[in-house]
């Protein structure tokens, strides 16, 4: 077996470390909110529409995250107003996009017939061939996000517990869930190429739950939620890489044990 | 000289076409203390929210003190306690005290932090409501009571000139009804806040509200419990047994009290 500190040498590795590791915490921080607003499978949703986008991307010879960014930002805020205007429920939303984000991948995929292996690779995902760009923009967006929950820290808080009254408080929702559902469009954008499009909302949603077991507050929540994420994604690049497995689909299942590790904690004796 | 605080004219609401607010009109001043009663779908809570600024209506003029919902720039003025948190989730993993605080927001400015000097006010508002022991439980392990009692305590924390509720005794034990009635009494005479309250307890908000509005998609009654109790149009509307009821409360509250 390759000896564990021989692998932190080699340069994809680290940047896969870096970069998972800053996607775990714009993950599972987010996930926090989503979660409690019930609005989990957004990412699943979003992610969709990645898929799509990435087909759109590939079939116009271009970077697929080039085409995914805005489609995807778009998307998001898309999910917002369906719900506002439309009176839909969130999961309803989320579904009519990602189902058209599906179709719209199989149509590009159909019509071009020549990219099944590169769009395989974005549902699975590949953390391994992460580049620098990626890198820096997974360390920008968390800046970003750290940022945002800094500042509206309180506003987050509020809103997630309770729209209307948030509002009664003179606080702008709909420009705090703007600013939430581009963050999430953002990360899942990137967290494709972690964990790919079919695993992204276990990153979103699997920290979170693990972190509602065991904390005490909404700071320690968010908190925990990272400290597992983070956690869990290390774990997870490391011991595929030793025991040559998909590095998406373990992270996953680390998620998975962590969670289950919390609720054994949370219901002991 | 009171100072109007809420002016609703001519609001009409609709929603899918059905109309669930018929030209409702109504003003409050500063101290009038109102519950507002009507039964189920009568309109209550819309009238609330359109008040709020929440809903848009679809016809007719809402003033804040004097100002569109929308414009409004002073919520701290006003304590809000919806009818019940629909996406309220049991598991909501903050304290109550973290609850409690976020009444408080109205008044900060950007960025808005909730530090050490808020403790004061939070115990303050949490004592008002006999949950200071419990202020730092999650609010998802409180029972239906406490969690109501931490909401009004919330409403109240910023110490605002209207107290908007909607069935606020709702989860109350009868102790603790009387007591947040009596809470909201001494506000209403000694802070001169002004308060609306929705409920379907006429009786008991019979007993406490200086004046009554009676909805039924369009306002039935609004006015004095006297003149409510002396109107012969009220008497063939509500019925001599329900008209008795209410007045009785109020009589023996105001008479005898």
């Amino acid at each position: 077996m390759m000896d564990i500190f021989d692998l932190f040498t080699h340069g994809f590795i680290q940047r896969a470390l870096i970069a998972g590791s800053f996607i775990a915490v714009l993950c599972s921080t987010l996930g926090v909110f989503l979660v409690l607003r019930r609005l989990s499978l957004i990412g699943d949703g979003l992610a969709h529409v990645t898929f799509g986008s990435v087909a759109v991307g590939l079939f116009l010879r271009t970077y697929p995250f080039y085409v995914a960014i805005p489609i995807v930002m778009l998307s998001a805020l898309g999910i917002l107003k369906l719900v506002e205007k439309a009176r839909l429920y969130g999961d309803s939303a989320i579904g009519i996009v990602s189902s058209l984000g599906i179709a719209a991948g199989i149509l590009f995929a159909s019509v071009a017939g020549g990219f099944n292996v590169d769009l395989f690779s974005y549902l699975f995902g590949n953390i391994l061939a992460i580049n620098r760009a990626e890198v820096s923009i997974s360390i920008a967006l968390s800046v970003v996000l750290v940022a945002v929950i800094l500042f509206f820290y309180q506003e987050l808080l509020s809103i997630t517990f309770d729209e209307e009254s948030a509002k009664a408080s003179g606080i702008r929702t709909e420009r705090i869930n703007k600013i939430l559902v581009l963050l999430t469009a953002l990360t899942v954008v990137l967290a494709t190429k972690l964990v790919g499009i079919m695993l992204i909302s276990a990153l979103l949603i699997l920290p979170p739950v693990t972190a509602l077991q065991l904390a005490r507050g909404f700071r320690s929540t968010i908190i925990i939620s990272s400290v597992a994420g983070i956690t869990s994604v290390i774990l997870g690049i490391v011991v595929s890489f030793i025991a040559n497995l998909p590095t998406g689909a373990t992270i996953v299942i680390v998620c998975f044990i962590f969670f289950l590790a919390s609720f054994a904690y949370r219901h002991r004796g | 000289m009171p100072i109007e605080i809420v002016s609703v004219q001519g609001l009409s609401f609709q929603y899918n076409s059905s109309e669930i607010l018929t030209d409702v009109s109504f003003s409050l001043t500063t101290g009038d203390y109102v519950g507002i009663v009507g039964p189920n779908g009568s309109g209550k809570t819309t009238l609330i929210k359109a008040t709020l600024g929440f809903l848009e209506p679809s016809g007719g003029r809402v003033s804040l003190f004097g100002y569109r919902p929308a414009d409004f720039p002073a919520w701290y003025k006003v304590g809000y306690l919806p009818q019940k948190l629909n996406t309220f989730n049991p598991h909501f993993p903050a304290t109550v005290k973290e609850i409690v605080a976020l009444g408080l927001l109205s008044r900060k400015g950007f960025p808005r932090r909730i530090g050490k000097p808020d403790d004061i006010v939070i115990d303050n508002a949490l004592s008002l409501m006999d949950i200071l022991p419990i202020k730092n439980e999650l609010i998802g392990e409180l029972s239906g009571g406490q969690q109501q009692r931490a909401l009004i305590a919330k409403a109240l924390v910023s110490e605002p000139e209207l107290l908007i509720l909607d069935e606020p005794t709702t989860a109350l034990d009868p102790e603790a009804r009387e007591k947040f009635f009596s809470t909201l009494q001494s506000l209403n005479e000694l802070k001169k806040v002004t308060i609306v309250i929705i409920t379907h307890d006429i009786g008991t908000i019979g007993k406490y509200a200086s004046r009554l509005l009676y909805l039924d998609k369009r306002v039935i009654f609004y006015g004095t419990f006297d003149s409510f109790c002396l109107s012969t149009d009220m008497t063939d509307y509500f019925g001599e047994y329900s008209q008795h009821l209410i007045c009785h409360r109020h009589d023996a509250e105001t008479v005898h009290g």
